[in-house]
């Protein structure tokens, strides 16, 4: 076995038999949720709406609903899977808005030094200077409340991270090197950032994805656990917990089930996010 | 004498430096009235130690950054604005070969796309010739088609270097700035490259724009060379000349601790003092403080750059008044 | 010395002026504050009697000044469900915040710092590792899970404590270890890495070789720097004091500022949430200020980047 490894060829590409067991998991654990988010419809063994009242409160392990029902007779797997669904829509997409936002500001500011980056770096101050959860309670109470607005508000989180990153690189990238011998053959800087630059920071950028991701998916999971993120009929992992909150006593699995979901999921995407930067970035700490 | 196709006329270019816990800001005149004209088709080497504003003129020259003072013209205009899409545009004429080839290189683009990406750039060609231009230049720079399917980072640094070369000349350009473009590269590979460059540009009928600090290489590949300290010209002339019998105390001092062979090493002229640093520019000639001939006026009086005969040019308040014995270093 | 403190303190009523920026552009993008406020069954003319009374009728910038002016005279509006200055309500319910706060401040301290300088100097060990673990714990696992969790173990299973209101301090007792626990994770991984990081540095090593003895490198040279980083994280923790209990008061009834928020977003009570969006903001950039004293008198080398930066 280590022979064979040992004659493979000495590319960079990551070889499974180097990969642990830890993020092996991880990686399986988060393709089982987005295959359950992609199929919620058709792998949802109910509607999540749908009242089944002669199973009230049933526990799980019951042959027609593994997880229990709800206080309604709800299905509780039906709903954890459509939770699931929402909670990674919100994560997956504010995570990519807060990069694509954070990235171009940094690279603004990169480009154009100046007034602009001062105008970058002071909002990125701000920004990390202001706990978020709060910004966020406010705009959510000005604004009121949707699933697209509740998108991009998670996508303001974390952007900072993102545009100090690509900045600082940027600035490395201009000052020497591959992005100031492209310029000088005549590149557009659209070419020189999204061409050249892009891809070489791309795994430092991944990394604070990675960070940033199971965040997300704990602020949506409080917002909604308050009863402001997700609106009924709704369902997201937060609110789930939230409503099986009220029958803590009485039926603890409604809100175990979207719990440990919640628990599993960050903790794999931070083992994944850990083991990736060891891999593609020693620089981050 | 054709018209020159590179003409850089009393450039100066000053940076601000903040230093200290005040941040009190210092001005450093990294090159301070600099003219000088290249003719087409032949070669200016520029010598001069680290400090003495030589990259940054080659910069100027290139119009990769503008001067405060002074112009540069190429081939009869002034060069575009920087950045602008003619700046862009003219970059097709004009190219850079840079002291690190690998900083200069993608490490994420195989080799046969960086020689072609100006192509792209400058939407030279259709897509088949573009390939059989970089076929074409990998061949001109003594690679082949194995070696452009290779990351920067499996190359030495020979190749990479002949890479960089590749691409420069992907355009056709007129007008080539070497800055350092050996320095980087074992002795043993040195010569390579630098054969590779006199040759292309004998076939090529390049301009170039040659710097460095190592006054065999320079000699070897220049017609004309200039000789900087702190941000001025000190001595310019024809290369052989000039090494012959360098004017400038110096050009003297650079000559005698370059090593070439029948030259007994007794003679050598040690530079004593601080090395120059341009952040503090000495007053009159900033040579001075080294200089064995200094006097009094040297000190007050900033020395300009007077013809001696039609060949040489020194600054140099000692060969234009009452001259030094000559040294003969050759 | 001065400019390093004074570049601080206009940086610090930067932020404030952001946040009340922040704040006008989230209230102007909300709708019309008129029919906001007084309601849509509201007459015209009372509405535009509204919009003459708060410079509604004005140029936006005017309004944007207005605004600012307002604040800074203290004027943050009345609560809208029982019309008492959001100011008083707020103040109010301080001191339940601290109360829970504080002693979860000083759980994260006393708990996480010496765990986290325990787990450093014995990299590696049983303890180091449950250090990491728990830290892991208290990242991924959320505030509002671990505080359902104690209820579930310690309120309703074994019936020992009970599971909210504000009766006796026998109901702080678990809004407290829920809020202790995370930080004290975080502030544990942090430390733990900070010491790590010095205890790698050249010069511990050259102390350590010139025969220091090992008890004297830590306590005279890796503490004391270890410390720089440490106080920021310890910073951010003093500015959240107000903010930090947002979930877990709800989820135990606890009456503070955090409960107090969320229940001003529910009904969209605006001069409430501003007001505490102000306050926060405040707290915070004090704290940041108090670091980055503590900073120059800790880091002299700071002070000269400081100046630059």
């Amino acid at each position: 076995m280590t022979d064979v490894a040992m004659k493979a060829p000495a590319a960079r590409r990551l070889r499974w038999p180097n990969v642990p067991v830890s993020v092996i998991i991880a990686v399986g654990w988060i393709a089982a949720m987005l295959v359950l988010a992609a199929f919620a419809d058709q792998l949802a063994p109910y509607g999540f709406t749908k009242f089944d009242l002669r199973n009230r409160l049933s526990l799980p392990g019951n042959p027609a609903h593994w997880l229990g029902t709800d206080e309604l007779g709800r299905d509780v797997l039906s709903r954890l899977i459509v939770s699931i669904r929402i909670s990674l829509l919100i994560a997956f997409g504010a995570t990519a808005i807060s990069a694509i936002a954070g990235t171009t500001l940094g690279f603004l500011a990169a480009h154009f030094r100046g007034l602009v980056e001062q105008a970058v770096l002071m909002l990125a101050d701000f920004q990390a200077s202001m706990p978020f959860l709060i910004l966020a309670l406010a705009v959510l109470a000005f604004l009121g409340n949707s699933l697209p607005l509740l998108i991009g508000l998670m996508g303001l989180f974390g952007w900072e991270r993102y545009a100090r990153i690509a900045r600082g690189l940027a600035i490395s990238a201009n000052a020497q090197g591959y992005a100031a011998a492209v310029r000088q053959l005549g590149a557009t800087p659209q070419r020189v950032y999204l061409k050249h630059i892009l891809p070489n920071i791309a795994s430092t950028l991944i990394v604070s994805m990675t960070l940033v991701f199971p965040e997300v998916i704990l602020l949506e999971s409080g917002l909604s656990f308050l009863g402001l993120g997700v609106q009924p009929p709704m369902t997201s992992l937060g609110n789930m917990v939230g409503y099986g909150r009220e029958y803590l006593t009485r039926a603890p699995w409604i809100m175990l089930a979207p719990a440990i979901t919640i628990v599993v999921t960050t903790l794999a995407v931070s083992v994944i996010g850990d083991w990736l930067r060891d891999k593609l970035d020693p620089t981050l700490q | 004498m054709t018209a020159p196709l590179v003409e850089v006329l009393g450039i100066s270019r000053t940076y601000r430096m903040r230093s200290g816990l005040f941040g009190r800001a210092a001005s450093v005149h990294a090159v301070d009235g600099l003219s000088f004209g290249i003719a087409k088709g032949e070669t200016l080497g520029i010598v001069g130690e680290s400090g003495s504003g030589k990259s940054t003129t080659g910069r100027m020259a290139l119009g990769l950054e503008s001067p405060d003072q002074g112009s540069v013209r190429f081939d009869g205009a002034p060069i575009a604005t920087l950045g602008s899409s003619a700046w862009r545009a003219q970059r097709a004429r004009m190219q850079m070969i840079f002291q690190d080839p690998l900083g200069a290189l993608d490490r994420r683009l195989s080799v046969a796309d960086q020689i072609r990406e100006p192509l792209d750039i400058h939407k030279i060609g259709t897509a088949a010739e573009r390939d059989d231009r970089v076929h074409e230049l990998l061949q001109s720079v003594d690679l082949n088609d194995s070696h452009g399917r290779r990351y920067p980072g499996a190359l030495s640094g020979g190749q990479r270097q002949r890479i960089v070369l590749a691409r420069a000349l992907a355009t056709r350009p007129d007008f080539l700035v070497c800055d350092e473009p050996v320095s980087a590269l074992d002795v043993s590979i040195q010569a390579q490259v630098v054969n590779l460059l006199i040759d292309l540009q004998a076939r090529l009928g390049l301009t170039m724009l040659f710097i460095s600090h190592d006054l065999r290489v320079v000699r070897q590949i220049s017609r004309k060379v200039a000789v900087m300290y702190l941000g001025r010209i000190v001595e310019y002339g024809d290369a052989d000349d000039l090494f012959a019998r360098p004017q400038h105390p110096y050009t003297q001092a650079l000559v005698s601790a370059s090593p070439a062979p029948g030259r007994r090493s007794t003679n050598r002229i040690v530079l004593t003092g601080d090395p120059p640093n341009p952040a503090a520019r000495p007053s009159g000639c900033a040579f001075h403080p080294r200089c064995r001939h200094a006097t009094a006026r040297c000190a007050a009086e900033v020395p300009q750059l007077v013809a001696l005969d039609d060949q040489r040019q020194v600054a140099c308040h000692l060969t234009t008044g009452a001259r030094p014995k000559t040294q003969d270093a050759a | 010395m001065l400019r390093y403190f004074a570049i601080r303190l206009s940086r610090a009523l930067l932020t404030i002026a952001l946040v009340v920026t922040f704040a006008f552009i989230v209230l102007r993008l909300s709708g019309d504050p008129a029919l906001m406020i007084m309601g849509p069954e509201a007459p015209p003319e009372v509405i535009a009697a509204f919009r003459k009374a708060w410079g509604l009728d004005h140029p936006i910038w005017v309004q944007y000044l207005d605004y600012f002016k307002a604040i800074g005279q203290g004027e943050l509006g009345r609560s809208m469900r029982d019309g008492r200055p959001a100011i008083q309500l707020v103040l109010e319910r301080i001191p339940a915040t601290l109360a829970l706060t504080i002693p979860a401040f000083l759980m994260k301290v006393l708990l996480g710092i010496p765990a986290g300088i325990y787990a450093a100097l014995h990299r590696g060990s049983a303890i180091d590792r449950a250090v990491m673990i728990t830290a892991v714990a208290g990242f991924t696992v959320p505030s509002f899970v671990l505080a359902l969790l104690l209820v579930l173990i310690f309120a309703v299973q074994l019936g020992w404590l009970p599971s909210g209101g504000q009766d006796s301090w026998r109901h702080a007792i678990l809004p407290i270890v829920t809020l202790g626990f995370g930080g004290a994770a975080v502030l544990a991984r942090f430390t733990r890495s900070a010491m790590l990081e010095i205890l790698g540095q050249p010069y511990i090593r050259t102390a350590s070789a010139k025969g220091v003895p090992w008890r004297r490198v830590i306590t005279d040279h890796a503490l004391p720097n270890a410390a720089i980083p440490t106080v920021t994280i310890l910073g951010f923790m003093v500015g959240s004091l107000i903010a930090g209990a947002v979930v877990v008061e709800s989820v135990f009834s606890w009456p503070g500022v955090g409960r107090l928020l969320v229940v001003a977003v529910a009904n969209r009570d605006l001069a409430v949430v501003q007001c505490i969006l102000l306050l926060v903001a405040m707290t915070m950039v004090t704290s940041n200020l108090i670091v980055d004293f503590l900073y120059g008198l800790l880091d002299p080398r700071l002070r000269s980047k400081g100046a630059e930066a």
